[in-house]
């Protein structure tokens, strides 16, 4: 069942099935390393509806949720 | 002269390496077209002057952000002899996508892995062999922070500069085509590198669990700034002070002396205006240097970014991100570093919104006022909730600003950034950056400051003879035209005389009532006390609060917004909306009590 990044809980793996937003928010996704099939992790969410923090490989990312919203996610098993 | 251009991703280390190459004579060079600051130095490689460039960081040669825009413009226009490419070690996994970038250019590269410490740590091997085989280039690994195998870089570019003596210019078309890189970045990463599959729990990991606590996180952010905030200007306020005493000690015990027998306007002019103008920017100085020497610290460290992802939910709103709150929450000490400070930014529309609302903190020489005037008038019961609204309408004015002027200038990127694992700073370099900032404002703000000086100096004793700032002079008449103006904020035309004073730094205000009253700052508080009731006094001081701002801070405004559009919105909307607010005040005091 795929969901948005926005919507996967704390401490929860997945694989990034598609990025649903312009080519501006695609092409700094991807500078970022985030595309297709690429791994993730919800580190923590910032109360109040801030911010998510998520792993990509090495790297830490923080990113508003309206934004994660874009990248559907399929959980990892 | 053979060129170099420096490029890599944020968070690198790319400004440290860059750093060690050219050592502290980089400066900031004009490139056609380019309105951001970019750092160049001429060093000598071999037997060949070379100029090297840092470019901005940047993600992706294909990207919509204004630092990528940058990057691809300057390698459309400047022809140069060598890209040097820094990557970090530890995060070759999507890093390497730029080398494979830039490889289409057609330009000489030589790519170097910064922080193998940082990627050895974490047990991540990489065979530079095979890379250098995939990218044509040759690959080095070092670590800018600690000098490792850097004497090797620097003979490998100079090795490259002999192979390739001509400036060449980038293959234009590699600019438009965004080819698919991913299958071979991801068959160039399985062959070359190899990392364990789960890696173990951190310090960073550790740390990140209390400084970004849900409940914790917020207060400690508070904490830690407060106590930067301490220690930028715990110790750069009493030098500043201690500067401006010793000036006028200067003055008096040499200045005045020298100039005795001359002619009273030459000597007001020397005394009163040229001299007042350099020290005013002196004395700015040690503020600005403690300021970056810690702002780095913190940069470095990577709680910046966490501070972002703290205050987020809130500023988001705003229209500003958390790096605008942090240097918002530093101007209380001191705007003028603070708007430099801005620079940490790198979109321009979010940059300017945060230059726009940090000239409504209430800095310290503000603070100087407004506690001599609330001494003066108000009694010791009502003095702290007095200081106390005024700190809240320091907020209300910036958020107000922030509200309205976000759709003006709106933020089209993405808050995308990247947490940095806890780092200590290079101290090697440290002070680098509060050199470089303490020049700039030297240069590019040092003449309007001691200029505007000079223009508040004549208006304020002009036509000679008269009493400074009396009823004859230029401001004093300009006191008595604008009369009908102050008049319903509560604000007599000696008051105003005063505020116009002000506008050269707030801290003088409280001189030039003294002067304009013709009392010693001693009688001061008696004359206040008798002239001001509550409602004028409290009108007085917020006007105080929000007009424009002082010169120096337009003086830095206009050095870092480059624009004369945004320097004219940054003194007239705070001088419009401290009217408003005066006025608002004042007629609804005047019709309560």
């Amino acid at each position: 069942m795929p969901l948005p990044l926005s919507q996967l809980q704390v401490n929860h793996a997945a694989t990034i099935m598609s990025i649903k937003a312009g080519q501006e928010l695609r092409r700094r996704l991807a500078g970022l390393g985030l595309r297709s099939g690429i791994h993730i992790r919800v580190i923590r969410q910032s109360p109040m509806n801030g911010p998510i923090q998520i792993r990509v490989g090495n790297t830490d990312l923080i990113m508003r949720r309206h934004d994660a919203a874009h990248i559907e996610v399929c959980l990892a098993p | 002269m053979k060129r170099i251009a420096v490029l890599g991703m944020p968070n690198t280390g790319k400004s440290t390496l860059f750093n060690r190459l050219t050592g502290a004579g980089a400066h900031v060079g004009n490139w056609p077209g380019i309105t951001v600051d970019l750092l160049s130095a001429k060093i000598l490689l071999g037997d060949a002057m070379v100029e090297v460039i840092d470019l901005p960081g940047f993600y992706n040669l294909h990207g919509f952000s204004e630092d990528e825009a940058v990057v691809r413009h300057f390698l459309e226009t400047q022809p140069v002899n060598l890209l040097m490419i820094v990557l970090n070690a530890s995060q070759l996994d999507r890093q390497l996508a730029l080398p494979l970038q830039l490889r289409d250019l057609g330009i000489p590269m030589c790519i170097l892995l910064n922080m193998t410490d940082e990627a050895d740590k974490l047990g991540i091997r990489i065979d530079s062999g095979k890379l250098e085989a995939a990218l044509a280039a040759p690959v080095l690994t070092l670590s800018a922070k600690y000098g490792f195998g850097f004497e090797k870089v620097k003979s490998e570019l100079t090795h490259q500069l002999q192979k390739h003596p001509k400036l060449q210019q980038a293959n234009a078309a590699a600019f438009d085509q965004d080819i698919r890189i991913e299958q071979e970045l991801d068959a160039l990463v399985h062959q070359s590198i190899s990392a364990p599959i789960s890696l173990p729990a951190s310090l960073t990991d550790r740390l990140d669990r209390v400084l970004l606590h849900p409940w914790l996180g917020l207060p400690l952010f508070f904490l830690l700034m407060f106590m930067i905030f301490q220690a930028i200007y715990g110790l750069g306020t009493p030098i500043q002070d201690g500067l401006s005493w010793m000036f006028d000690s200067i003055k008096t015990a040499w200045l005045d002396p020298a100039v005795a027998n001359w002619p009273t306007a030459l000597r007001s002019l020397v005394t009163e205006g040229l001299y007042n103008g350099i020290t005013t920017v002196l004395t700015f100085l040690p503020i600005i240097a403690f300021f970056f020497l810690l702002m780095a610290v913190v940069e470095d460290s990577g709680y910046l970014s966490r501070a972002a992802f703290l205050t987020d939910a809130l500023m988001s709103r705003l229209g500003l991100d958390g790096r605008s709150f942090v240097m918002q929450l530093m101007g209380f000490g001191c705007n003028v570093p603070a708007i430099m400070g801005t620079r940490i930014m790198r979109s321009q529309a979010l940059r300017t919104l945060t230059m726009l609302i940090i000239p409504f903190s209430l800095c310290s020489a503000r603070l100087q006022v407004i506690l001599f005037v609330v001494a003066a008038v108000f009694s010791p019961r009502a003095a702290p909730v007095v200081l106390f609204s005024l700190y809240l309408a320091s907020f209300a004015a910036a958020f107000l600003t922030a509200f309205l002027g976000r759709r003006h200038y709106r933020n089209h990127e993405p808050l995308l950034l990247e947490l940095p694992p806890y780092r200590l700073p290079t101290w090697r370099f440290l002070g680098f950056e509060a050199y470089r900032a303490t020049k700039q404002f030297l240069a590019g703000a040092g003449g309007f400051i001691v200029m505007g000086v000079l223009m508040v100096w004549f208006m304020t004793h002009f036509p000679f003879g008269e009493p400074a700032a009396g009823p004859h002079t230029l401001a004093g008449r300009l006191s008595a035209f604008m009369e009908p103006v102050f008049s319903p904020l509560g604000i007599d035309s000696m008051m105003s005389t005063a505020l116009l004073f002000g506008f050269v730094a707030k801290e003088i205000v409280i001189g030039a009532l003294a002067v304009i009253f013709s009392v010693g700052p001693d009688a001061l508080s008696g004359v206040l006390a008798q002239r001001l009731d509550w409602v004028q006094a409290y009108s007085f001081l917020l006007f105080t609060l929000i007009y424009t701002p002082c010169l120096s801070t337009v003086a830095v405004l206009k050095q870092e917004s480059k624009s004369w559009k945004v320097t004219a919105a940054g003194v007239l909307w705070p001088l419009g909306l401290a009217w408003v607010s005066s006025f608002a005040f004042y007629q609804l005091a005047r019709h309560l009590t």
